[in-house]
Order: structure tokens, then sequence, then C-alpha cells
């Protein structure tokens, strides 16, 4: 099985996005003390983090940063017929949700599952003031209506290909990847 | 996005910690971690578990173990049955097969078992279509015990390897040593078993244990003290000439206690006997974690409960 792959971003087009998405956030939301950004893991982690040094240059206050794991709140657990189960990991919200401007960040939207996973669970934590959705990737197919507010990229896209976003924290390299299966 | 998969129990079933391998149980300890967290969110429940339907079927009186499977199944949003053996068709005469048929008929998910044979859940395992997990079963395993005993250990020292374990008491009747000896053993703990030759069951040495009679000897250095409860509704004869002599000999005290480490932590498995395996100083003391065992009792179990939920290889 060949892997056609193509660079969608490099790392300079990702720091030069991750700066927009940056300033479209510090435009739209006046007063960034009532800001909050929640990854989702695992690539929605450093995402965040870098969105909120971003917004710390701009502002010149410091975000809170979160992170979800929303592994319990899937709803496809139980439908594998085989295979382990995936990984659980911790959650770390150490701020009170209540009230807040929540800017929930992750790598690629695709069918929304995630994000309506994401969704609940931060509601188990309490009651924002708003959430608002920052996606490196939007990829299409979605399967729930659910719309990013902040994009870095549309990336038209088919089913069978599949989007890679990398980082330095986690990949030791900072690239966007559109892969092709292939014969 | 996320979607990673782990490694993940191989059995459809935790019948004892003689089954699993060392990175599965360190996969269930890395998940209970994350388990855990959800214990201090404002609502404690996720809803992994929604539709899951879970017996809790106990044999033996139990107050901790069963509770805290109930706390870890409704927490994951599991629909919860609780069968008391007092209250069943068990004392009408129904055998345990019987029982578990009968059950089956209305498709549970999972069966929860206290059983007072050893065994009696590996029967179970085989007769029915529901994963089984082992909640104690007579003098054989009791294996969630020894895994919320080893999350407990590595919370306190960031590892299993390489520590001194001491553990003192009675060794022969109890499930938690056997099920406790095993898992340390595999994580490579160094394990140091002390008791009056007549609680010692055989072959100690053959399963990893270094046996002395002189509990000082066991305790010096120790990173951990587990003791272990004087089962006295097991016995059947004498096994020491009274609980007085017990405690004198084999008792915890602050004294017995400060020849382990300065850190050193002490942990039982509870309901405990206080004034003959342990005083009530230790029990009290600033470096227990007796009830920590028990908060962590219910993040461990939801670890188990998780894992097992999902599909496994061996049904491919």
């Amino acid at each position: 099985m060949e892997v056609a792959m193509a660079v969608v971003m490099d790392a300079q087009r990702m720091a030069r996005t991750i700066a927009r998405i940056a300033h479209e956030i510090a435009e739209r939301n006046r007063g960034l003390d009532e800001l909050a950004l929640v990854g989702i893991r695992t690539r929605g982690v450093p995402l965040a983090r870098r969105i909120a040094s971003a917004i710390e240059q701009i502002g010149g206050a410091a975000v809170p940063t979160g992170t979800l794991d929303i592994t319990l709140y899937r709803d496809d657990l139980m439908r594998q017929p085989v295979g382990p189960q995936p990984v659980v990991r911790s959650t770390e919200i150490p701020f009170s949700i209540d009230d807040r401007r929540i800017l929930l960040v992750d790598d690629v939207l695709y069918t929304g599952r995630t994000i309506r996973a994401a969704l609940d669970a931060l509601i188990d934590f309490g009651r924002p003031q708003a959430i608002q959705l920052v996606v490196m990737i939007d990829r299409g197919h979605r399967e729930l209506p659910i719309k990013a507010d902040y994009v870095g990229k549309n990336l038209p896209t088919a089913r069978a290909e599949s989007v890679q976003v990398r980082f330095v924290e986690t990949d030791g390299v900072d690239e966007v990847v559109l892969e092709e299966a292939g014969a | 996005m996320t979607g990673q998969t782990g490694t993940g129990l191989r059995g459809r079933h935790l019948l004892g910690i003689a089954d699993l391998a060392a990175e599965e149980i360190t996969l269930v300890l890395d998940t209970a971690e994350a388990m855990k967290e959800v214990a201090a969110r404002p609502i404690k429940k996720v809803p992994t578990l929604r539709g899951k339907t879970i017996v809790n079927l106990f044999y033996e009186p139990s107050t901790r173990t069963r509770t805290s499977f109930e706390i870890a199944e409704k927490r994951l949003s599991a629909d919860t049955l609780n069968i008391a053996v007092s209250t069943s068709s068990v004392v009408k005469g129904e055998t345990l097969a019987d029982t578990v048929m009968n059950l089956e008929a209305m498709a549970p998910d999972m069966i929860v078992m206290r059983h007072a044979s050893s065994g009696a859940c590996h029967l179970l395992a085989r007769i029915c279509r529901a994963r089984v997990i082992n909640a104690g079963d007579g003098m054989h395993e009791h294996p969630t015990q020894a895994l919320l005993d080893a999350f407990t250990i590595r919370e306190h020292k960031g590892r299993l390897a390489g520590l001194k374990v001491a553990i003192v008491g009675d060794l022969l009747h109890s499930r938690v040593f056997r099920s406790n000896l095993l898992l340390l053993h595999k994580m490579g703990a160094e394990v140091w078993v002390s008791a009056p030759p007549t609680l010692q069951p055989p072959g100690l040495d053959r399963l990893g244990a270094r046996v002395t009679s002189s509990v000082d000897e066991a305790v010096r250095d120790a990173d951990v003290v587990m003791l272990l409860r004087i089962q006295l509704e097991r016995m059947q004869g004498n096994f020491f000439p009274s609980l007085r002599e017990y405690f004198t000999v084999f008792g915890m005290t602050p004294e017995r206690f400060s020849l382990a480490k300065p850190d050193a932590i002490l942990m039982h498995p509870g309901p405990m006997n206080r004034g003959v395996e342990i005083s009530s100083d230790v029990a009290d003391g600033s470096r227990s974690v007796i009830l920590e065992q028990v908060a962590n009792g219910v993040a461990v179990r939801m670890a188990v409960l998780y894992l097992l939920a999902g599909g496994s290889a061996d049904e491919a």
C-alpha cells in the first residue's frame, strides 16, 4: 500500500495562520479577561497553547488554557466489535468555565462528532457564557450541524484521504499533510 | 481529533491478576488516573457506558467493594442491578449456574461477582456470555483490590519497580494477598511477607516472596507496609494462641512501623481489626493511606469497567 502525501502547510505558514487566528479572536472578543482556551487532546492542545501565547503578545494578558480529553464522551465506544478501547487521558481545566467565553480548539474539523462530544464534556464542567470553535483545518464531510468560528484553512478532501496536522510538541515537526491511500 | 487506541486488555474477563501481563496492569493504572479526575468534577458522571447493564452479584457480605463497584458503574452511566444473595432464590436452593443462566436471559453486559468458593468466577465466565469481573472468590484472588493498591502505591512513590513492600498478616486465607503478591512481583517490586507459620500458605518463595517470621525484618527499610486482616470467619482451627498474643508478635505498632523508611506508607485493604493486626495510632496516623485506597478503588474499577466494555481481540 503506497501513500501519496502532499504538504499543505509548512511551519512558516502554520505560524502565520496561528497569528492570524489570534488576531481574529482578539478583534471579535473585546476584553480578553473573560476568554479561556480549551484544547482537545491530542493536537488541539499544542494549538491552543500557541494561540494563547499569540493572544498574550497581542493583548498583554495571559489567557487561561486547559486540556480536554473527550474519549469518555465518544458516541462510538461501544460500537467496535473488536479491538481495544481508545486510551483515556486526563482532562485538566484548572479554572472555572462559568461565565467565561471558551475557545474550544482542535486540529481538524471533520464529521463534527468529536466537537459534539467536547461540547457535552465542557458543559459538565459548568455554564460558559459562550463557546467558540477554533480549528486549524476544516476538511468538510460534516455529519452534525457544527461550524467553526475560526478556521486556519478550508481544505476540500475526499473521505478516503487523511489530514495530518503535526506539531513540534507532539510530532517533532510543524506541518499539515494530506495523505491519500493509493493502490 | 482523538481516537488513539491502546494495547487494550487481551481477555474478555478480569478473573485474576495471574491472567494480566505487566503492560495490561500499567494500562489499567494509567486509565484509572484519568478516571480519578472525573471524581473531582462538579458533575461526577460521564456517558461512557450508557445503555450497558451491569449485575453486581455478591454471595458474600461486602461494604467497600460492592459500593465502590456501584459508584464506578453509575459514574460511567451504566444501568446497575444489585443482587444480594440473602434476598434471592439462592436461599431456595438455586445453584450458581442456574442463577447465572437466569440472569443471562435478561442480557446483562457484565457481571461483577463475589463468591465464597475459589474459582467460582472462572465457572461463571465459562457458562455466560457477559463479561465477568472477579470481586473476590474464596481464598483465590481479588484483582481489583490489588490494582487499587498498586495505583495508591504508584501515586505516592511514582513507581512500583524496585520498592520494598512488606505484607504482614493472614496470608493463608487472603485473596487480597495473592493478587497483590502476583501484581507486585510482575511489576518488579521486592515483596517481603511475615505471618505466623500456621497462616503461611506453602510455596510462597516460588511466587517470588521473601518469607520471614520476623515482622521487624520484613518492615525494616520498607517503602510500603501492607497489613492483612485476621480472617476469623475463615478459621476452622487454632492458628495462634490468642488475638492479644498475635498483636504482641505481629501487630503494627508505632514502634514497629518506625523501622520502615521515614516516607513509608501504611496500607490495609479493610475492614480493620484494630488492636489485632494494627494499632489505632498507626491506622489513623499521617502516613496511613487506608482511606485513599478506598477513594482510589472507584477510579480503578471505572478503568476496569471501561477497558472490558469494548471489543476485545479474541472476539474477532
